[in-house]
């Protein structure tokens, strides 16, 4: 920044020149929000990355406030919820809106992350940017994991005993890894303790990430659907008020939807079986976890013999997290030159094959581990790596891409302006 | 460097090296001392003196009646006591070794052939196997994991499904000819 300091504008309040001069705040803040090039056929896809953002504050936001009631203590920790549900000011609003914001937050930046995968915007020069929205993904998982013990529900207590055990896959030092998490030989008060403590600080992990992941899309801007790079100024208009606006309408959108589950349906998204105290000595008889990790749970379950030397159990969390972890390399694994799928047809065809499968996987995962399920569910994994791991190396070598136009503006504007020269 | 062979100190062209020697000597010092203090801040995670200091169980097996499974809570878990008949034993007993996931013979498993005990803990990811009721006990007898879908027979041992080991059998002893104390 300190290069630009001659462009930074200028500014008529003399206490915001004082400050400017000695912390440029308002300079950074105008470059990120009002006079920031954006390109110009961006679409409504565009929405969901300041969309998660703002999902993140409101989580932020009643979280904090949730964890002035909340009592992080097994004999107080489910009653404690249920009193901010009725003796609280607004505790339910809170509650509701924490819960359901979690659910949101997925929803959006699922939606984030496929716009990402069908417009290529993971591509050269963007891969550390994509690289950092997966580290924000597996830190969003993680503490929605831990947020959903902290009622002490029996879905609470399960779902922490099942996930915390997947450590114990890991050869030689597993067990001892899962005691260290547990701090204790079960999933008891030094294990709510501890994940209560992580689930306040990871949030602000994100933040934190969020501004390396604002900082490197600046620095080579948005991709769009044309998956082309802006060629002109006449290709970029600026942020603000184009893009606020167009952000400010989604928001609304987005809203209610969000309030029609805070208000109308703010258990849907949940499990009954939540509102049952913890019972270390009672397993209930399905356990599922939050529909946001279902198809990585269908995956867990899909694996039910060895591999090679590699024992079933430690397959199946190899696979549950090589399944995110894979998409660290996509940058890589995807050799086509041409961003959008709107010039990839083969590629736009098994984009939605992948989408589905991620459905299919996705329902799979709530439905009891037998028979046909756990058949469909290694056809479905099996498809999803062969996807990453198969499909695109090749894709990008077989497939002949349509012709890319000559620039952003070109499709739009008359068919007279594609006589534009480009720079 | 050619002067590698005389490492004369003083020696203007050794300098260097014992710059870098310096240097490297610095690092791994600051790297052993951030890992000596970065290590109270993991290991407090692990169990402390009073988690580790839970008594054991002391259980007074008297009033069981044949067959009957009772459930007792150690550790924060629960152990499986089963009361077996003759027959579940012969059941046990009669399987080839050789068919198991986890061969192991049910003699290894019991102190006294009538009592099993064994940690009511499925060895995939945790949960508690159902079959102390007597209602759903699996395909072999013993019990079956509903998150799952494994299956135990009559000695705790995996039979079919994800867990890759037989239930586990805590440390116990028998005090007396009807009570046992686990841990």
């Amino acid at each position: 920044m300190s290069a630009g300091a001659s462009d930074r504008p200028t500014f008529n309040n003399g206490l915001v020149r004082w400050v400017e001069h000695r912390l440029p705040v308002f300079s950074t803040t105008r470059a990120f929000l009002v006079d920031y090039p954006a390109p110009r056929n961006l679409s409504y896809l565009w929405n969901f990355g300041s969309l998660a953002g703002i999902v993140l504050v409101i989580q932020i936001l009643t979280g904090i406030v949730l964890a002035m009631y909340y009592v992080p203590h097994v004999d107080h920790a489910f009653e404690s919820v249920e009193r901010i549900m009725r003796d609280v000011n607004f505790g339910w609003l809170l509650r509701y809106s924490h819960a359901n914001g979690a659910s949101m937050f997925f929803i959006v930046v699922y939606i984030h992350m496929f716009r990402g995968l069908y417009y290529g915007s993971y591509k050269a020069p963007r891969e550390l940017l994509w690289m950092l929205g997966v580290v924000i993904l597996l830190l969003m998982m993680a503490t929605a994991f831990m947020g959903y013990v902290l009622p002490w529900g029996q879905m609470s207590f399960w779902g922490a005993t099942v996930i915390t055990n997947l450590f114990s896959a890991i050869p030689i030092v597993g067990d001892g890894i899962v005691t260290w998490l547990w701090g204790g030989f079960s999933v008891d008060q030094p294990t709510l303790n501890r994940f209560f403590s992580l689930h306040y600080l990871l949030p602000f992990a994100i933040v934190a990430v969020v501004m390396l992941h604002m900082i490197a899309l600046h620095e080579h801007g948005s991709n769009n659907p044309l998956g082309i790079e802006r060629k002109s100024p006449k290709d970029s208009i600026p942020f603000h008020p184009y893009y606020t606006v167009k952000d400010l309408f989604g928001l609304g959108v987005f809203l209610l939807v969000f309030g029609w589950f805070v208000f109308y349906s703010p258990n849907l998204l949940g499990h009954p079986d939540n509102y049952i105290p913890a019972n270390p000595l009672a397993t209930p008889a399905h356990i599922v976890p939050e529909w946001y990790f279902l198809p990585y749970y269908a995956i867990l379950r899909a694996i039910t013999f060895d591999v090679l030397f590699i024992p079933a159990k430690l397959m199946g969390v190899i696979l549950m997290f090589g399944s995110i972890l894979v998409l660290f390399v996509l940058p890589w694994l995807d050799t086509s030159p041409v961003r959008s799928a709107r010039f990839r047809p083969i590629y736009k065809l098994f984009f939605w094959i992948l989408v589905a499968d991620s459905v299919l996987l996705g329902y799979l995962g709530s439905q009891p581990p037998e028979g046909i399920y756990v058949v469909l569910a290694q056809i479905g994994t099996a498809y999803y790596f062969f996807h990453f791991l198969i499909l695109l190396p090749l894709l990008g070598k077989l497939e002949r891409p349509k012709p890319l136009p000559h620039s952003i503006s070109q499709p739009v504007l008359p068919s007279g302006a594609a006589a534009t020269p480009a720079e | 460097m050619a002067e590698t062979q005389s490492p004369a100190a003083g020696h203007p062209e050794d300098a260097g090296d014992r710059r870098d020697f310096l240097y490297l000597l610095a690092g791994a010092t600051t790297a052993v001392g951030a890992a000596a203090m970065v290590w109270p801040l993991i290991d407090s995670m692990n169990p402390s003196a009073d988690v580790l200091a839970l008594a054991s169980v002391e259980v007074d097996l008297s009033g069981m009646e044949p067959g009957q499974r009772i459930t007792v809570k150690w550790r924060g878990k629960p152990v499986f006591i089963w009361n077996r008949t003759e027959d579940a034993i012969e059941g046990a007993r009669s399987v080839d070794l050789a068919e198991l996931p986890d061969p192991q013979p049910d003699e290894e498993r019991v102190l006294e052939p009538q009592w099993l005990v064994v940690v009511g803990v499925c060895t995939h990811l945790g949960c508690v196997p159902l079959g102390q009721q007597g209602d759903v006990v699996g395909d072999y007898g013993g019990w079956f994991c509903p998150c799952h879908g494994s299956h135990y027979d009559q000695s705790g041992r995996i039979r079919r499904g994800p867990a890759p080991q037989n239930l586990v059998v805590p440390e116990y002893e028998f005090i007396d000819e009807q009570t046992v104390r686990i841990g």
